[in-house]
């Protein structure tokens, strides 16, 4: 993990509320897993003594850039978005834990995204169609408006589309359509609001996979306990989100 | 410029320190920076077994600072001692023992284990804890309990004492007084102001445990207030501590009588907060007239009216 200023070099909104930003940076050139965070500051002075936690999305060497996508939420994102070109930002990273995708040996990969816990999906898919692993993505939104990064997943395997009125893709959860597909790989990945996490690694619960969890953090690098998930399994008892993970292997840690 | 600081215990090249809790025990900090910059460190809370904490959300924030509720999460003295303390004997920094308890007994038991390590110049008596045998009143808010837990742990502790006020109380004084009396040989303040926030979407406290301690510079007032007030009827040297983020702030407690300054929250925002302070003392203490740091310590009284009353 480094800390740097990084430079904005573009904003985009690609879908309602949701916002697409691309740095330049020294931080590009680290070894960055899909799963892991930057740590930013928003705002001046001390509007906001806690940082924003937001997913690396994209990571491209060549040009040191880092993708993220985030939503417009509360005051934070609202003022993040409010950065221009040539700005510079204030991140922490490479943080936590991603998932890894050079250690695993696998032909067939599954990966289950829910709205802003898709980010992350992409960067994963990426690097796994680079290894020429097959890669099936279930994203879920609650409408059309939410929808983003559909071509982009298409052009990197095969893509099923959820959301919750049915105005885009199947009408129902990214669940409905594991259900119906049955699909045979041979580890699953999956990002997003806890509820859909619970029904995910539910549904999988006899396959192998990982799971990315969210939790309102302190630091941001395991020294304050705010972000502690029980992981009965363990030593301690419990594990650190943002250091430890935010992935963890599903069966490892209990969601609340 | 000369920054060094004598306190007990402490021999301090500077006066900034970490304070407990949001510098874990070096660890994570120490990847960022060199730990033999800062005055000292105070780890986080110690108590007699470990500890899982409160469930999660704990942490909120609020305008210009945050809420938490982490609940004392540690794993316990023995390992404490064991597993993170040869880790802080690498460095030439003062290490500060921040010591818990739900009984007089495991406030005991913890000061004993862990003020016999090396690394352990000092402990800082953590005083705002529910005490389990009076029925969950706080040790830090009742004076005679104070005397009482601050007594006890001199008697057993290798190190000098300093006790952590909780400024959730009428009158900070008779507290400081008190442990005064109970022996302690410095003070620290001041810990966490209870607050709560309520989620309007949910319609309930955000923390999971619905009440957290309120830190960063929206409380930094009241512990000016604090250290102020009890610099006026003690010469007990005080560890100032409270909404920190600049050198600036540093002088304040300086002037309001503090001996040395512990940055918590700051952290958070800015990890290399504690450098970047002491790096820009010596600018800052030259810019408003002094010399070094112990000729700033107290001088915000020497206009000072010896009656307070409170506004
Ligand atoms: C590891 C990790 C990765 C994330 N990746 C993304 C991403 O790629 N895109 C994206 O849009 N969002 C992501 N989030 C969620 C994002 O951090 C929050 O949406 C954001 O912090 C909200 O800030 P705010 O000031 O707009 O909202 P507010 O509600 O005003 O924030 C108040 C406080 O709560 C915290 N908070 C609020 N919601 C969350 C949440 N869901 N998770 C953690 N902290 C929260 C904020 O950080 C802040 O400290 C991620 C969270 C984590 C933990
Ligand atoms: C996340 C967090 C954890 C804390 N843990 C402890 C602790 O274990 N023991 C303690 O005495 N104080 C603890 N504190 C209080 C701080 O040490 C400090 O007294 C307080 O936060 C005021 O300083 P600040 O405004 O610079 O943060 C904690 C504070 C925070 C924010
Ligand atoms: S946010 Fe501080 S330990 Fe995870």
């Amino acid at each position: 993990m480094i800390h740097e200023h990084l430079e904005i070099i573009s904003r985009e909104t690609i879908a309602k509320d949701t916002v697409e930003m691309t740095f330049k940076g020294k931080m590009a050139q680290e070894n960055i897993l899909p799963g892991q965070f930057l740590h930013l500051l928003v705002g001046e002075g001390s509007n906001h003594m806690l940082r924003r936690p937001i997913s690396i999305a994209g990571v491209d060497k060549q040009k040191s850039t880092i993708t993220i996508i985030f939503k417009l939420l509360g005051e934070g994102t609202n003022t993040l978005a409010k950065a221009e070109p040539g700005d510079q930002l204030d991140a922490l990273g490479p943080c936590g834990q991603g998932y890894p995708v050079d250690e695993l040996q696998m032909e067939h990969a599954l990966l289950v995204g829910g709205g802003i816990g898709v980010p992350p999906l992409y960067y994963l898919a990426q690097r796994l169609y680079e290894k020429g692993i097959q890669v099936t993505m279930v994203a879920g939104f609650q409408n059309k408006e939410q929808v983003f990064y559909e071509e982009a997943f298409r052009s990197l395997g095969d893509y099923y589309l959820a959301t919750d009125d049915g105005s885009a893709g199947e009408k129902g959860f990214v669940t409905d359509i594991i259900n119906k597909e049955a699909f045979h790989f041979d580890q699953f990945f999956t990002c997003g609001p806890t509820g859909m996490l619970k029904a995910v690694s539910t549904q999988l619960a006899n396959e192998e996979g990982f799971i990315s969890i969210e939790q309102r953090m302190g630091c941001g690098i395991g020294a304050c306990f705010a972000c502690v998930v029980p992981a009965p399994d363990s030593e301690s008892g419990y594990k650190k989100i943002c250091k430890d993970g935010p992935v963890f292997r599903s069966k490892e840690v209990v969601l609340a | 410029m000369n920054l060094n600081v004598n306190l007990p215990g402490l021999d301090m090249k500077n006066p900034i320190l970490p304070a407990s809790g949001c510098f874990g025990f070096g660890k994570e900090y120490a990847e960022l920076y060199d730990l033999n910059l800062l005055g000292a460190i105070t780890i986080k809370a110690a108590t007699g077994s470990a500890r899982y904490g409160n469930a999660t959300p704990r942490v909120a924030e609020t305008t210009a600072g945050m809420l938490n509720a982490i609940g004392l999460q540690n794993p316990g003295v023995d390992q404490i001692v064991e597993k993170e303390l040869p880790f802080l004997a690498g460095f030439d920094t003062p290490i500060i023992a921040n010591v818990a308890g739900s009984t007089v007994e495991e406030y005991v038991e913890v000061a004993r284990k862990i003020s016999k390590h090396p690394v352990i110049k000092a402990i800082e008596l953590n005083i705002s804890c529910p005490n389990v045998k009076e029925g969950g009143v706080q040790f830090g808010t009742d004076p005679e309990l104070a005397k009482m837990v601050t007594a006890a742990v001199k008697e057993v502790s290798n190190v000098p004492v300093y006790v952590k006020l909780s400024p959730n109380v009428t009158d900070i004084t008779v507290i400081a007084r008190a442990v005064e009396e109970g022996g302690a040989d410095g003070l620290s303040l001041i810990n966490t102001l209870t607050g709560m926030q309520i989620n309007l979407a949910g319609r309930k406290p955000l923390l999971a445990n619905k009440i957290g301690g309120l830190s960063g510079p929206a409380v930094k007032p009241v512990a000016i207030r604090m250290v102020y007030q009890i610099r006026q009827m003690t010469s007990l040297p005080i560890i100032g501590m409270g909404g920190v983020t600049t050198a600036e702030d540093v002088l304040e407690f300086l002037l309001a009588g503090a001996s040395a300054v512990a940055v918590g929250t700051a952290n958070f925002q800015h990890p290399f907060v504690c450098p970047e302070i002491i790096q820009n003392l010596p600018d800052v203490l030259s810019k408003y007239g002094f010399t070094s740091v112990e000729d700033a310590i107290g001088k915000g009284h020497e206009h000072a009216d010896s009656n307070l009353s409170r506004a």
